[in-house]
């Protein structure tokens, strides 16, 4: 916008940019280098890590860096089947989402202008409740006897079928993640959407187009850009996820998350945890990264703007 | 074209059921007078008024305060000098330190922030460590909101200021800062929901000291569910919407993010 300025200006962007700077420099950047650096330690005997460098006057014992909690990590294919399971929850929480997402977001960007708003703070607004709230919600409804449980047992009953239990089960897991990231694809959708040209669907119709057609050959290429942005908006946070799990799910249902957890503040070995969290963040910036190629690949026919 | 309509109706009203009826049903059974959440009984307030005698309630929803307030006050000033800055210069760190912790799981800030304050700071954890703990992750959300709101403004007003002789310092503070406003409130609204709520980073940096909401909540979601979950939970239901409204009223644009241009 202005190019180098005077000396007035020089100062002013330092005084503006250097505070958040330094404070995200201390409190964000260090503290996940330091985490790297956790990770190629040696783990305490209770707990924690064990010191850096050999303590005067003792001989032996694991001191310095080491890649254990890597190899222990390959170690037992345990640990990639619950990054693999975490995946398939994640990808499957993000079509749901996508699925039911897109109607609502369509509705909304062909809907009048004055009641845009009101429809998208609406889609929002149970987003901003607790998020404790919005689990807890779901063991009510899902719990076995709740309302919900009843009808399902009881038509399952007149088909001869075993009851069965809806709460702690990878099905809950599965509703608790949907409605808790549900907001995030509907507003990059609908931000997408509302740029649309309504031209350009009447000139399909004149050509001959069916709806179908009109919404698959010139709404969906259209809408790609939302559609990448908002499925990693839900499949980033949805693959960290360790309290829907926690609340909703049985003993089998182990995320990514649940397994970080249980190293910092159950088993206490921190550079596993550490190592864990690493591969964790390597799986959101390759989705991170490619969701952005997605975007710009089909960003070639966005027309908007 | 009729027919269409109709049916996208149908599904986004499914939609807004799926999003609604959980959170009616948790406002419904607070004022149930059964201590199961299963069956309507009668109507009570007493769970509210168990609510109100919980001491560790009431002292963790008043450190929730004090962290909620501290933390949206640190992540305000912050988070607007990131979004001026953004916006104004050409910054390559910057833009990715600010809104990196945005985009991230939670899990992997709560993880970090628990090992430096461990084992650099040698800070006993506790509420100074979850606000710098919030505050990190606030200053992205504040950034977004206020360079939102330039974006949608005429740089050339600014440019006006200082060609008429305003120093930097006052071209900020009588024509920057009154016209980003709105947005400078709405990010301290977000914020403030944003700490009151966050479970994940606070359960992370909380230490085993003084009690904290969502902590509270969540313990007593684990060990034994009453209504008076659902009492609370009514009443920070309350909290958010009024913040939301207030948001909202003060910046319409805030909802759209960057699609405001």
């Amino acid at each position: 916008m202005t190019k180098g300025g005077t000396k007035g200006d020089r100062i002013a962007k330092w005084l503006v940019s250097g505070p958040p700077l330094l404070f995200l420099l201390v409190f964000f950047v260090v503290p996940s280098l330091i985490m790297i650096v956790t990770s190629f330690r040696f783990p305490g005997e209770f707990g924690g890590l064990a010191p850096l460098v050999v303590p005067a006057g003792e001989v032996g014992g694991e001191y310095g860096l080491t890649l254990e909690a890597y190899q222990f990590f390959l170690s037992d294919s345990l640990y990639a089947e619950i990054f693999l399971k975490s995946f398939g929850v994640a990808a499957a929480t993000t079509l749901i989402c996508l699925i039911m997402a897109y109607p609502l977001a369509l509705l909304i960007a062909s809907s009048e202008k004055r009641f845009r708003n009101l429809m998208v703070l609406l889609v929002v607004l149970p987003f901003a409740s607790n998020f404790l709230i919005r689990i807890y919600a779901w063991m009510i409804i899902l719990g076995p006897e709740s309302v919900l449980s009843h009808f399902i047992n009881t038509i399952l009953g007149v088909f001869g079928i075993a009851p069965i239990t809806l709460l702690f089960s990878s099905f809950a897991v599965l509703v608790g993640m949907v409605y808790v990231h549900l907001p995030f694809m509907v507003l990059p959708l609908y931000i997408n959407l509302e740029k649309h040209d309504p031209a350009l669907l009447d000139a399909a119709q004149d050509l001959g187009a069916s709806g179908w057609q009109r919404f698959w050959r010139v709404t969906w290429p259209l809408s790609l850009p939302g559609v990448f942005a908002g499925s990693a908006l839900v499949f980033i946070p949805a693959l960290g996820m360790f309290a829907v799990p926690e609340i909703l799910g049985g003993t089998g249902d182990i995320l990514i998350g649940n397994l970080i957890k249980d190293q910092f503040l159950g088993t206490r070995d921190w550079p596993f945890g550490s190592t864990l969290s690493i591969m964790l963040m390597l799986a959101v910036l390759s989705i991170a990264g490619l969701a952005t190629w997605f975007a710009r690949q089909s960003g070639g026919m966005k027309y908007a703007e | 074209m009729q027919n269409r309509n109709f049916r996208l109706w149908f599904v986004a009203a499914l939609v807004y059921a799926f999003l609604y009826i959980p959170l009616v049903i948790v406002v419904a059974y607070s004022f149930n007078d059964s201590r199961l959440n299963t069956e309507w009984v009668g109507f009570t307030l007493f769970w509210y008024e168990a609510l109100f005698n919980n001491k560790e309630m009431l002292t963790a929803a008043r450190n929730s305060l004090i962290i909620a307030v501290s933390a949206s006050i640190c992540a305000t000033v912050l988070g607007t000098m990131a979004g001026l800055a953004i916006h104004r210069y050409k910054l390559k760190v910057l833009p990715i330190l600010v809104f990196t912790p945005v985009a991230m799981p939670e899990i992997l800030l709560g993880v970090s922030l628990l090992l430096f304050f461990l084992q650099v700071l040698h800070l006993t954890l506790g509420m100074v460590s979850i606000i710098i703990a919030h505050t990190t992750f606030c200053i992205g959300f504040v950034a977004i909101i206020v360079r939102a709101r330039l974006q949608g403004m005429d740089w050339s007003v600014f440019e006006a200021a200082r060609d008429l002789g305003a120093s930097p310092w006052q071209s900020f503070r009588l024509v920057t800062l009154p016209l980003i406003m709105p947005a400078v409130v709405a990010g301290a609204l977000m914020s403030f929901t944003l700490s009151i709520d966050d479970f994940v980073i606070t359960f992370f940096t909380k230490g085993v000291g003084e009690p904290i909401l969502p902590i509270q909540i969540y313990t007593m979601i684990k060990v034994a569910v009453t209504p008076e979950i659902n009492a609370i939970s009514t009443l920070l239901m309350l909290l958010t919407l009024v913040m939301v409204i207030i948001a909202t009223k003060l910046d319409s644009g805030m909802l759209r993010g960057e699609a405001r241009r």
